[in-house]
């Protein structure tokens, strides 16, 4: 089976790519790019006419909640969440019931995934044990049966000569290890950011320096080790000039920030609804602006969602009871193409570089182009389609966001997995097609 | 001072940042109405005759809880206490179901009080009987505001110009943020003084004067309203002893000289007396704790009234 995208604009940063291209795909790899592609008899062809057409988005941070959580979500509605967002590879956290601690989890995981995904699943295993921050995960073995880097997310590593020993221990599989960065004990019982609107509120703040803190130790620790350290969700000021003097420095720390981050402020908090509570919290304006800054100036390798995806009975409670998270497979191109990319900020490379080509290179993963011999994942998108965020629409089952009701412009209008449209029209494609 | 509005414009009483200086005003002018009631013999007005209301306190309290039972009692509605410890809330109720529940029963107006700030907001989202926010965390406590505002203006007689000196711990204080909130809108010269730990970072983006020395807030105020001081604040690392509290940031009557002759002396209560505040000073001839209380009962009643006879003022009910 062949699939020819015709017609279209491919813009793929990998190959320097910005011009009109026709791509062909055959047994799920790009087998041809060129200006005019013939179909045969046995081609699916696709008309791509007025379509941008790029390597399909990754996402380096999401949470799939399987095993242990699927109230929450599962794979097969996290994988729909994703080819509905345009995103071909997800990288899902270990923070699941049990943790991704060992490789027997890995392997299960990954039989699991090959049966039921509609996405590529990029696995991430623990750094310690059961995330009790005490002692080592087996990631050498996790390491084996694909774990592609490791992370306690959800919890900083406090015990820094053990973090230490992490960043060395996992350098020798040439994987990165991703931290939360974020000191518990300045957090203190914070639940937003410490600012004027949590002054107004009366919620307790978590002060942005508790991240700097944290990414500055980190830094300083990938520096002495020269191990490669991966900083999760960075969302302060502070920690983006941190990275960004490591990096002059030579130091091996790539670093992610996430839409909602780059997108929204803490004033999305005044009207105290559960689905702009997460962590790292929303933080002011400077904040959000030095990080436009760092991803406009490579600090920040990549922009991610974060999807966190929780039932409605655990997010439907006070602000202050509510769980962190929220989704955000299905939002963030509208999202990032009408905030970053229609206001003139960022040209469109530069968005696909920091939603595919850069991530999955960081990570090492085989996505985010579409060179002959590369999977066959891609995204359509539609510059200009208008539409609005509304949860009853989504496929994921954690259904707050914070853009209920956003106007957005520019949206995925095809999402291709090795081959099979996997999306199409924001309709999800299951089952075997090739 | 502002003129009274005709009538309440929401029908929720969740914070005093949403409502206007004229509401503030015919909430005080109705508040007026019932005091004289208060003080009659028989006390009883049946006014909201054939009107439930429910105290859902989800925190304790004795004197708001009190003050609201007996402000809806003296104006004939049926008035029922749930308090969290008793309720189905200790076997892992969701608000919501609670809600629901007290909603169903066919109870007119809720009155709140919650540990979690919004939570009278989200309960206003989710019911159809009028919410009247009995203290959120840190966030409102909107009719102790307006008793505080009610306690002012029967002193001073208006709000423009007045310095106000608030006192104390800032961080944790609703009554603080409520107070600030109307006192900038209705005009007064709002001053804060605490120990730095307990100020919220970036509170002068509320419209205050920041002082960590008692003395300057205190110099020529004409209100000044202690905060009452948690001892576990101590704990958790926000200042060294309650001694070192007193001696530093304490109002006694060598500092309370410093403001004017005719200072009007509020604690929301309850206080710890020789702590945030001397005894001398609470039971001075400057004081008006006691009187706080009672204009919190004629306070709540015109809340009450308004809220349930549909925002209207009191000549146009008869």
């Amino acid at each position: 089976m062949k699939l020819l995208i015709k017609g279209g604009r491919l813009v793929d940063p990998s190959q320097n790519l910005d011009a009109a291209r026709d791509i062909l795909i055959e047994d799920g790899l790009v087998a041809a790019v060129g200006e005019t592609l013939t179909a045969d008899a046995d081609t699916q062809v696709v008309d791509a006419t007025g379509l941008v057409v790029a390597p399909g988005l990754v996402d380096l941070h999401v949470h799939l909640r399987e095993p242990g959580q699927e109230a929450k979500e599962d794979i097969v509605t996290g994988t729909k969440a994703a080819v509905a967002g345009g995103f071909t590879t997800i990288v899902p956290m270990a923070n699941t019931r049990p943790i991704v601690d060992s490789a027997i989890i890995v392997s299960g995981l990954k039989e699991r995934i090959s049966r039921e995904a509609l996405a590529e699943v990029m696995l991430v295993g623990s750094v310690t044990k059961g995330l009790n921050g005490e002692e080592l995960s087996e990631m050498g073995d996790m390491a084996e049966h694909g774990a592609v880097a490791f992370s306690d997310d959800g919890r900083f590593v406090e015990n820094s000569r053990l973090f230490r020993s992490a960043l060395e221990y996992a350098s020798m599989f040439n994987k990165p290890i991703i931290s939360h960065a974020e000191d518990p004990t300045l957090a203190g019982d914070g639940y937003m950011h410490e600012g004027a609107v949590s002054a107004r509120l009366g919620i307790p703040g978590i002060p942005a320096v508790a991240e700097d803190i944290a990414v500055a130790r980190d830094v300083l620790l990938a520096e002495n080790t020269g191990a490669h350290l991966h900083v999760a969700h960075v969302s302060t000021k502070g920690a983006v000039e941190i990275i960004r003097q490591a990096k002059k420095r030579g130091v091996k720390v790539t670093a992610e920030a996430a839409v909602h981050h780059l997108t929204l402020t803490d004033e999305a908090v005044s009207g105290f609804s559960t689905a702009t509570k997460v962590a790292p919290p929303l933080r002011s304006s400077e904040h959000v602006q030095a990080l436009r800054e760092g991803l406009k100036d490579g600090t920040l390798n990549a922009i991610i969602t974060d999807h966190a995806p929780h039932a409605f009975e655990e997010k439907d409670v006070e602000f202050r009871y509510a769980p962190n998270g929220f989704c955000g497979l299905e939002t963030a191109l509208g999202v990032i193409l009408t905030e970053l990319y229609h206001t003139g900020e960022f040209s469109l490379s530069e968005i696909i570089g920091k939603m595919s080509v850069e991530p999955a290179h960081i990570f090492s993963l085989k996505a985010g182009s579409l060179k002959v011999g590369m999977p066959g994942n891609v995204v359509l998108i539609d510059l200009n389609k208008e539409w609005t965020v509304k949860k009853e629409n989504f496929y994921t089952r954690g259904k707050a966001t914070p853009y209920e009701g956003k106007h957005c412009r520019g949206q995925a209008v095809m999402t291709i997995v090795r081959g099979n449209v996997r999306m199409k029209d924001g309709e999800v494609c299951v089952g075997k097609q090739n | 001072m502002a003129k009274a509005a005709v009538s309440l414009r929401q029908r929720d009483i969740l914070d005093l940042a949403s409502m206007e200086p004229s509401e503030y005003e015919l909430i005080l002018k109705t508040a007026e109405e019932m005091k004289k009631l208060i003080n009659r013999d028989i006390k009883k007005a049946p006014t909201l005759r054939g009107k439930a209301i429910v105290n859902l306190f989800f925190e304790a309290s004795t004197r708001t809880r009190t003050s609201f039972e007996l402000a809806g009692k003296y104006l004939g509605a049926d008035v029922i206490n749930i308090s969290t410890s008793t309720s189905s809330v200790t076997k892992g109720e969701s608000l919501r179901d609670t809600l629901l529940t007290v909603e169903a029963m066919g109870v007119d107006a809720i009155v709140m009080r919650h540990p979690a700030e919004g939570a009278a907001h989200y309960a206003s989202q989710i019911v159809k009987p009028v919410i009247i926010n009995a203290g959120d965390g840190a966030h409102a406590h909107p009719t102790q505001g307006l008793l505080d505002l009610f306690t002012i203006k029967q002193y001073k007689g208006r709000f423009e110009g007045l310095k106000v000196a608030i006192v104390g711990d800032v961080l944790h204080s609703r009554v603080a943020r409520t107070n600030i909130s109307a006192l900038n809108k209705l005009g007064a010269d709002v001053h804060v003084a605490g120990p730095s730990t307990l100020m919220p970072r970036e509170v002068e983006q509320l419209g205050v004067t920041v002082h960590h020395r008692v003395e300057e807030a205190l110099e020529g105020a004409d209100v000044v309203d202690v905060l009452r001081i948690q001892l576990e604040r101590q704990k958790k690392g926000l200042f060294p002893t309650p001694r070192e509290y007193a001696r530093i940031f304490g109002v006694n009557a060598a500092r309370l000289a410093l403001a004017k002759e005719d200072v009007l002396l509020m604690h929301p209560g309850p206080m710890n007396r020789g702590l945030e505040i001397s005894p001398d000073v609470a039971y001075g001839d400057r004081s008006a704790i006691t009187e706080e209380v009672q204009n919190g009962v004629a306070v709540r009643m015109a809340i009450l009234f308004l809220v349930l006879m549909g925002g209207k003022p009191l000549e146009a009910i008869d």
